[in-house]
């Protein structure tokens, strides 16, 4: 037993190191001078940079012809993620409220249709998305960016699955309780689907926070520019000097990871405490 | 009060699991509907809170057809088996909530859920979650959340079937005393003979969606309209043994009595019914004896199970703790008017005199 414990703390702690490792790697080297990294490679030690490498990326423009930051580029991922999440989190809930616990002809069906659009990854759709988008005018736009996605068998498919282990007499003591389907869904069935909707969040908010292909085809304006796209296009500029600029796109890196780890840590403390408190 | 008019379920995959249900229900009474799985209790106990609609009959209520309305305007309250209390809300916000969405105002609320919390001694936990009670402490919240709305009809389907064996006997004493209290008349379902006896004012016993017999909890006990009853109530069940009658004599195990109140029947076989607490080991004058070959002895503390065979068939006697051998073979007597007939479809056939009345 004791043995066993051991030799689960090392392995334990060998996944940490090779998940933190590169991280590291990646602050560290952010904080060094760029030709330093590119004659060197990845630095171990911190550098004395990190104060002026990490205002400027987060202030000044960094090969965008307009005012486009750090600052913006964050605002901008942040507006896709909450947008996916707390719109994926609307949809898919009303979706399967209305798969679960209304009599539609068909039900079983349509909820098999949403199912399957799981296996058609959004690469394989893009142009035709593309195509829809275009024509509805919504290029360059927030709504253009989110709305589209919006719906997702995934989370539809979760909050289904949810529904079903709702012990039924739930609905029928509110039927007698006067609850008509809104008051059911607000008062009832949304406060016992806290921590189901608090794993979507999470990982709704990665989803838009970590799309990178789909803004680029959507946005042709630089300002749309979120942060995952932002990297990229910090090293392919030579604008300035004739290196990329390593550092910059490290400490974007860093950045960018920032807010989904919050995200993360936020919403897994009221995840944990639905799953201890066993309420349904 | 409670008046339902031909009663017909029929579920959508053709199964029809009320047959044409008619029962007059008086003010204040209290109902026990019994029957084994499948008899279409719950169907009816559903339909009348309108959970299900019905297929064809009609629903009263206090002279107001109610089937066609929505289940809670029916003015009907329920406890239902598993409680159903809304996990996420207080013990206080359960009670609530059925009167806030009827638009009562915060203060009668207030009032009205003290004076339940009172009556039944939950005052203690109303800031609760349902998740930190007992099953005992839950099972009276979800009798309070009927009771606070103040209904015209109260609806159980097996509220306590969840329970163990000591607190259920409890709390089948507390409902009771609780529905004389409030004297709110009340539809109970059950597939437990001893909770059916033990509440009703009059029994339903149900089979496969017809009644088989209405009455009061003596009369389904000393005068089972059919086989099927006689059976359902009382435990260990009643035992029968195929016997003959003509002209009021009854042959049985080569032996024949005169019984003078069913003189009027017709010769025939007939289904002769005992209830193993009638066949006793004392000799009584006018009675039918038989011997029995003892099998098996279940003690049951006051007293114990005799299992055996008469005439090669089975045989249950409640005797008082004696020792019996295995193989031994006793001579048990049945009073004569402790001996239930049936035709050979089941059906009681019924004594002319008054004799049977006395026995109850």
């Amino acid at each position: 037993m004791k043995k066993n414990q051991w030799l689960d703390h090392v392995i334990l702690i060998i996944g940490a190191l090779f998940m933190i490792i590169p991280i590291w790697l990646i602050f560290a080297s952010s904080t060094h001078n760029p030709n330093t990294i590119i004659s060197d490679g990845l630095q171990w030690l911190p550098g004395g940079n990190f104060t002026s490498v990490y205002t400027e990326v987060w202030n000044k423009s960094i090969g965008f012809s307009s005012d486009v930051n750090a600052k913006s580029m964050i605002i901008n991922s942040m507006i896709m993620g909450l947008g996916f999440a707390i719109g994926k989190i609307i949809i898919s809930m009303m979706a399967a409220y209305a798969l679960v616990y209304f009599r539609m002809p068909f039900a079983s069906l349509w909820f098999w249709l949403i199912f399957v659009t799981l296996l058609l990854p959004l690469e394989v759709r893009i142009i035709p998305s593309y195509e829809v988008v275009a024509s509805l005018g919504m290029l360059n736009s927030f709504s253009g960016l989110i709305l589209p996605l919006i719906a997702s068998a995934t989370a539809t498919f979760f909050f289904r699955q949810f529904f079903r282990t709702i012990p039924n007499e739930l609905l029928e003591a509110a039927q007698l309780d006067n609850a008509g389907p809104i008051r059911f869904f607000l008062d009832i069935l949304l406060p016992l689907s806290k921590t189901m909707i608090a794993a979507i969040f999470i990982i709704m908010f990665v989803v838009g926070w970590n799309q990178y292909l789909w803004p680029i085809m959507m946005t042709t304006d630089e300002s749309y520019n979120t942060i995952v796209m932002g990297i990229k296009q910090t090293l392919s500029d030579i604008s300035q000097s004739s290196q990329p600029r390593y550092d910059h796109a490290f400490a974007l890196v860093i950045f960018a990871m920032l807010p989904p780890i919050l995200v993360i840590i936020i919403f897994q403390r009221w995840f944990i405490k639905g799953l201890v408190e066993t309420e349904k | 009060m409670l008046a339902l008019k031909n009663l017909v379920k029929t579920y959508e995959n053709g199964h029809q699991a009320v047959k044409g249900v008619s029962v007059d229900i008086k003010q204040g009474e209290f109902i026990v509907l019994v029957g084994p799985s499948g008899c279409g209790k719950s169907s009816i106990l559903r339909s009348i809170a309108g959970l299900e609609s019905i297929t064809g009959g009609e629903i009263h209520l206090n002279n107001r057809r109610i089937d066609n309305e929505k289940p809670a305007s029916r003015d009907i309250a329920m406890v239902f088996q598993n409680y159903a209390l809304y996990p996420h809300m207080t013990v206080y916000e359960n009670l609530a909530y059925g009167l806030k969405n009827r638009g009562i105002d915060r203060d009668t609320i207030e009032s009205k859920i003290e004076k339940v919390a009172k009556t039944l001694k939950i005052a203690d936990y109303l800031e609760r979650k349902p998740a930190k009670l007992s099953g005992g402490q839950r099972q009276r919240v979800a009798m309070g959340r009927a009771i606070v709305r103040d209904p015209q009809l109260f609806l159980f389907d097996e509220p306590l079937s969840n329970l163990d064996a000591s607190l259920r006997a409890h709390m089948r004493l507390e409902i009771k005393k609780l529905q004389r209290e409030l004297a709110v008349t009340s539809v109970y379902v059950t597939h437990d003979q001893v909770e059916a006896m033990t509440l009703a004012d009059r029994i339903i016993v149900l089979n496969q969606g017809e009644i088989e017999q209405i009455g009061t909890p003596a009369e389904v006990y000393h005068q089972p309209a059919s086989t099927f009853v006689a059976s359902f109530i009382g435990s260990p069940a009643m035992n029968f043994h195929q016997a003959e009658i003509a002209d009021g004599v009854i042959n049985f195990e080569h032996q024949s009595i005169f019984i003078a109140e069913y003189a009027h029947l017709s010769a025939q076989t007939i289904q002769l019914g005992i209830r193993p607490e009638h066949a006793v080991l004392e000799p009584s004058k006018s009675g039918l004896s038989f011997s029995l070959t003892v099998q098996a002895v279940e003690p049951l503390g006051p007293n114990q199970l005799v299992h055996g065979l008469v005439n090669d068939k089975v045989f249950t006697a409640l005797t008082p703790e004696l020792h019996f051998a295995s193989k031994q073979v006793l001579t048990l007597h049945v009073a004569k008017q402790h001996l239930h007939l049936f035709d050979k479809n089941g059906q009681r056939l019924q004594a002319l005199a008054q004799e049977v009345a006395q026995a109850s």
